[in-house]
């Protein structure tokens, strides 16, 4: 019986033959997107329940390390107050960022059309850049009336040279011979930055932003440990050492469990934006099927 | 079967810095029509004397005169690059209408004659794909498609196959010389290739190095456009060898160690 089946399928069954053959890729790509989300999260698991477990079998008092069930048990009693106070840092954050990339953007394209303006701005840029922001917060906020204008300045100069110094070389990195193609078309400055320039730009824009997404972050947190700022109208950097004053070890744990997933939101985010826009050209964010 | 003069070289010569000549008192009249290859070693001037033809380079000294166009195009004159040249981060398709749109050709006035310069290289099927997802000579036919969508008269090509394989560089031969001769286009076509100039061109002009110049022109008599038959018969093996002969006269009366 099996003979007969397959001399009598075997026309109709050729192109279904070779189907199975085809979805093995497919499938083993889903598998490895699977695996990519689970493994992390599986990890992540092990390693909170490894630390719950040894706090428990140790018996480490809670004010040196408290067990991840007192962290998220805090979390929920401190919920309000946390809640706002991470609402402050992620309007800090997100706004320096955004002042970054527009500041970051428009002088990056002044440098890159002008070289007397570069070379007479860049060491200030470079200045701002090395010098550490630690450094420079205490001034700020004796000159800055406002302490969310202060810090906001903070986190500002930190996130804002590689959007700045991207922009420039992505810029200047468009390839030469399009240049001269667009050259020969006799495209005004207009179309040749629009339609070149800013292309060829993209993929540095974004390598910056996944940076300056991080820093803006790290900028707005030691900002505010220097402002030292207390009170209703503040970030969790305050509500760490506020807890630090206080020794509430697990409030400062979930203070700094929020600031980590802040990072994570930041990092995700533009990596997703970065995905986005240059999926379906760049070397750099090219899905490859193996 | 050539024409009026359209592209007329009066001793030009262009000069980079103080040390390098790159072309050195070059004149050349060439005809409506003519297929013109510049053969010669890499480094004596062949790109350069394309870029100052094309405009894209001022020359030092010496005229150039291009008649006008009788007819409207929004570029009269095409240049195919070594490379394809291709906006990585756009369609075949946006790459070939990239010309039109910067003439300020409106997407639904250039459609169709976008549609028609793909279809002409053999990529119709292929308009919405990216450059990543073409091959070689793929590439180079958006690049020639691009090329050709303004209408030029003139199309200058910059060693467009030399990174080809020898089949793709073939058919791309075939190909161009149909083009050439279906728009009535005046090539200039610059090449290493003794045998892909003898295929391509009704005339051969040598080019020496340091300076860079024109050392010898020769005709090529065997009508044009040529047939893939004529690709292995002893009278191409002749005019091969004739150039080959001619070009080896010049490297040698260079003398440098080459
Ligand atoms: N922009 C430039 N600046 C300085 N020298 C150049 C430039 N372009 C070409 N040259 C020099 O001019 C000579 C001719 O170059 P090129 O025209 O590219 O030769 P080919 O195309 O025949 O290989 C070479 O010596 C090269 O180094
Ligand atoms: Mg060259």
């Amino acid at each position: 019986m099996p003979k007969t089946l397959t001399t009598e399928t075997l026309p109709e069954s050729a192109p279904e033959q070779s189907a199975p053959l085809n979805t093995v890729p497919l499938r083993r790509a889903r598998r490895e997107r699977i695996l990519s989300f689970v493994m992390p999260v599986v990890m992540l698991c092990a390693a909170i329940g490894f630390w719950e477990f040894q706090v428990w079998y140790h018996e480490i008092p809670k004010y040196l390390i408290p067990a991840p069930s007192v962290i998220a048990q805090t979390l929920v009693t401190d919920g309000p107050s946390l809640m706002a106070s991470a609402w402050f840092t992620v309007k800090l954050t997100f706004f320096s960022l955004l002042l970054a990339i527009i500041g970051g953007v428009i002088l990056g394209a002044l440098f890159a059309l002008s070289r007397p303006v570069e070379l007479s701005l860049f060491p200030f840029a470079v200045i701002l850049q090395v010098t550490p922001v630690i450094a420079i917060a205490p001034l700020i906020l004796i000159y800055v009336d406002s302490t969310f204008a202060a810090l906001l300045i903070c986190a500002w100069i930190v996130a804002f040279f590689p959007i700045l110094s991207n922009t420039v070389i992505g810029l200047r990195s468009a390839d030469h011979n399009l240049r001269d193609l667009f050259t020969l078309y006799n495209a005004t400055p207009w179309q040749r930055l629009r339609y070149l320039l800013v292309p060829s730009a993209l993929p540095y824009f974004m390598a910056a932003l996944k940076v300056a997404g991080g820093l803006s972050l790290i900028g707005a947190v030691v900002a505010e440990f220097v402002a030292g700022a207390a009170g209703q109208n503040t970030g969790l950097a305050s509500r760490i050492i506020e807890s630090s004053f206080r020794s509430e070890i697990p409030r400062m744990f979930a203070a700094l469990v929020l600031v980590s997933l802040l990072g994570i939101a930041i990092f995700l985010l533009t990596n997703w934006a970065s995905r986005k826009v240059l999926g379906h050209w760049h070397e750099s964010e090219l899905q490859r099927e193996s | 079967m050539t024409g009026q003069p359209i592209i007329i070289m009066d001793r030009v010569s262009k000069r980079f810095g103080e040390t390098v000549l790159a072309v050195d008192n070059m004149s050349l009249t060439i005809n409506e029509g003519d297929f013109v290859t510049f053969l010669g070693p890499s480094g004596c001037g062949k790109s350069t004397a394309l870029k100052v033809i094309s405009g894209l380079l001022p020359v030092t000294s010496g005229t150039i005169t291009i008649t006008p166009p009788t007819g409207e195009t929004e570029q009269d004159l095409g240049f195919v690059f070594q490379d394809p040249t291709l906006m990585p981060w756009a369609t075949a398709y946006q790459n070939v209408f990239l010309p039109l749109k910067l003439a300020g050709i409106k997407p639904d006035q250039a459609g169709p004659r976008v549609t028609e310069a793909l279809k002409e290289v053999g990529l119709s099927k292929f308009a919405d794909a990216y450059p990543r997802e073409l091959s070689g000579g793929m590439k180079m036919r958006v690049s020639i498609a691009r090329a050709l969508v303004t209408r030029p008269r003139i199309l200058l090509m910059d060693e467009p196959f030399a990174a080809l394989d020898e089949m793709t560089r073939s058919k791309l031969n075939n190909d161009v010389t149909q083009l050439a001769k279906e728009h009535n286009l005046t090539v200039i076509f610059v090449t290493h290739s003794v045998f892909e100039s003898v295929y391509l061109s009704t005339r051969v002009m040598i080019m020496a190095a340091r300076p860079g110049r024109l050392a010898a022109e020769m005709s090529l008599e065997t009508p044009w456009p040529r047939t893939e038959d004529w690709r292995t018969s002893a009278a191409f093996s002749a005019e091969a060898h004739r150039i080959s002969e001619a070009l080896k006269r010049t490297l040698d009366a260079e003398d440098i160690d080459h």
